[in-house]
């Protein structure tokens, strides 16, 4: 089954249904999305192109059996070893690549996996993105949280027992302004120990703002790398300009976050190129800033309210594993996220092998914590990004990682 | 004589001082039952948590308490995590660790001898951890600090005395304790530090990813005091080139 992603609500004005058609039908009615717009910060950085050039000339049918046991057999693997783990040659030894990423991770890590939740405080946006439940044609229930209803928000996570909270909003300047970001992530140092952002990406004075106000985790997913299919599918907003997207993280390391995280949405594109762009964005800009933790995460494509049609293609959870494995043995230092998008089984499995931290209690609407974790009706609650799969509670995933033998941390981090 | 050593006037008689890297209560209740030791180190940084999850309420009592600095990447941050440790009641001993690499975690000795003086002079009993270069080293000695930790290997890597000749030149030169920290994997690593004239030794990985911890610890254990008595029973009659000679090379010598 072929995704399909263009679908009009009966909701649509006339006008905005012109509109819409007209970006999906006429390709040359949309900006260019390798252009800066108004107010873009441009900065002087070179690891777009190497990461461009290496997903060009990368061909994963190359690399045979041969390619794929010398990569695990080395003590730490280079770009050439990532390309061959991520190959069709390295399907068939998904369990040797499994016992050698959960190596890595117990030298880096022990046994621990930490927890954290999201918190979405707004769903407003203005991006034409066709497979996300927020875009601005999708008819859904919008809202932002205001003071006191995300105070009662950030109130009953903390409650739950999380310390660890990521804060994310639609891509609205206009609803969820950076201020406004700002507030939500001062009253976020008041309940937790860690907040983290997952917004949309901004200039570098506007980063060192946010980490001012409590901030040190910036997380932007580049969805894909390759631009040609970003172009088809990032069809009006901010967020249709690719390389302001890329220079996202950098740009947030030079405002003083302590950490930066990356994704490709698998699925959208060749997953082997953008698993390969993934792993070398995030390791081309640790060697920039040595000093920057990086964290990668590995989204598959989820239904969304409107279209029950979406799903993620071609990468089932064994290239899944194959990817998140190769990611570890390549990066054996970086966080890895595995996300609610996951079933229970895929996570419980993947936090023995590779990855450093898992969502819970997690809600991606807006508004409806209450509602989510005490069966509490919320009236004006804003709709969902995306359908969740693992809808474990904080309580029962903590339970669920101990007895998977795995110690839970719910911080290990200071802001400094 | 009991064979003791000391860090700002409190005295050890265990050379073993559990690492931070990777916790488990498991760990803690082997290091503490099975390895002896008398001193766990504590990443203020993780302390730094709701009571139910807090490591601090797993250290066994009468057990010295070692904060570190871990997640400093400049002498201005350890300095804050070191006062807060202090404020977290992690008493006044704390190890200085910095690091501006999130690859391979190794310390930056600048940094590190700067927070170092500053630590000193408000009172704090510094264990600062460091790449083994002799020059650092005086100037750590010479800013106050209790004792140097000079690293065996990249941390949690596992791969022994990679620095061995370092080391010993800082044995040999510095009149404080030295404590080998990080890299050591396995006890007979432990043993050879030892046996070169280390005070004591740092570790947790070793332990933390052993199939039996509790085994684990207590081969440590046994190794640090092996290496312990045999640098005290004085190695320096181990030939290197073979048996001594019965035919002296000075054996001319007349009045």
């Amino acid at each position: 089954m072929e995704n399909q992603f263009l679908v009009d609500s009966e909701y649509l004005s006339k006008e905005a249904l012109l509109k819409k058609h007209r970006l999906e039908e006429e390709p040359e009615s949309r900006t260019n999305h390798m252009a800066y717009q108004e107010g873009m910060e441009v900065i002087d950085s070179d690891i777009k192109q190497t990461v461009l050039n290496a997903i060009k000339d990368y061909d994963p049918t190359i690399y045979k059996k041969e390619d794929v046991l010398f990569a695990l057999q080395k003590k730490s693997c280079d770009v050439e070893d990532l390309k061959a783990l991520l190959s069709p040659a390295a399907e068939p030894y998904l369990e040797q690549m499994a016992v050698r990423a959960r190596t890595e991770t117990s030298k880096h890590f022990g046994n621990t996996v930490y927890l954290f939740t999201p918190l979405y405080i707004a769903n407003y946006c203005e991006n034409y993105c066709v497979y996300c439940g927020f875009n601005c044609f999708n008819h859904i229930r919008r809202n932002l949280l205001k003071d006191e209803e995300l105070r009662h928000e950030m109130q009953v996570i903390a409650d739950s027992g999380m310390e660890e909270i990521l804060i994310l909003t639609g891509e609205s300047r206009a609803k969820s302004d950076v201020h406004y970001i700002g507030e939500a992530v001062k009253m976020a140092k008041e309940y937790f120990r860690m907040v983290g952002l997952e917004i949309y990406p901004l200039n570098t004075e506007e980063y060192a703002y946010l980490h001012a106000c409590g901030a040190d985790y910036v997380t932007v997913f580049q969805e894909t790398y390759d631009t040609t299919v970003y172009e088809s599918l990032h069809l009006a907003g901010h967020k249709r300009c690719w390389p302001y997207r890329f220079d996202a993280q950098e740009r947030a390391l030079r405002g003083g976050v302590r950490g930066v995280a990356f994704a490709a949405l698998l699925g959208l594109a060749d997953f082997r190129k953008d698993a390969l762009a993934t792993a070398l964005h995030a390791s081309l800009l640790q060697k920039k800033y040595p000093h920057a933790e990086i964290s990668l995460s590995c989204p598959r494509l989820r239904p969304i309210k409107g279209n029950e049609t979406i799903h993620s293609e071609n990468v089932h959870e064994r290239q899944l594993l194959q990817i998140i494995c190769a990611y570890r043995i390549f990066l054996p230092y970086a966080g890895i996220t595995v996300s609610s998008r996951e079933s229970a089984t895929f996570r419980n499995g993947i936090a023995k092998i590779a990855a450093t931290k898992i969502s819970a209690g997690v809600s991606t609407g807006i508004g409806d914590h209450e509602e989510k974790y005490h069966g509490q009706e919320a009236e004006q609650a804003g709709d969902e990004q995306f359908e969740i799969d693992d809808g474990r509670s904080f309580e029962t995933m903590y339970e669920d990682m101990e007895g998977e033998g795995l110690q839970p941390v719910l911080n290990d981090y200071l802001y400094v | 004589m009991e064979d003791k050593f000391e860090l700002g006037g409190v005295s050890f008689s265990s050379r073993f001082i559990l690492g931070s890297g990777k916790y488990s209560l498991d760990l803690i209740k082997a290091a503490v039952q099975d390895a002896g030791a008398q001193m766990i180190t504590v990443a203020v940084r993780r302390a730094n948590t709701k009571e139910s999850d807090n490591i601090m309420n797993y250290i066994p009592e009468g057990v010295t308490l070692l904060p570190n600095t871990s997640g400093a990447r400049d002498a201005e941050e350890a300095v804050r995590i070191a006062r807060l440790g202090r404020e977290l009641g992690c008493g006044n001993f704390v190890k200085v660790e910095i690091m501006r690499d999130s690859k391979y975690l190794l310390p930056d000795n600048l940094e590190t001898v700067k927070a170092t003086e500053r630590l000193t002079k408000e009172g704090f009993i510094v264990m600062p951890y460091m790449y083994p270069d002799l020059y650092v080293a005086r100037q750590l000695v010479e800013a106050g600090a209790a004792c140097v930790m000079p690293l065996a290997a990249p941390i949690g890597s596992n791969r022994g005395l990679a620095t061995k000749e370092f080391i010993q030149i800082l044995i040999d030169e510095l009149d404080v304790p030295i404590i080998v920290d990080a890299g050591i994997g396995r006890p007979s690593q432990a043993c050879e530090a030892m046996e070169m004239g280390a005070a004591a030794i740092m570790a947790n990985t070793a332990l933390a990813t052993a199939r039996n911890i509790p085994q684990m610890a207590s081969a440590f254990k046994a190794a640090i005091e092996a290496g312990r008595s045999a640098y005290l029973a004085g190695l320096g009659r181990v030939m290197s080139r073979g048996a001594e000679s019965s035919d002296p090379l000075t054996g001319f010598l007349r009045d």
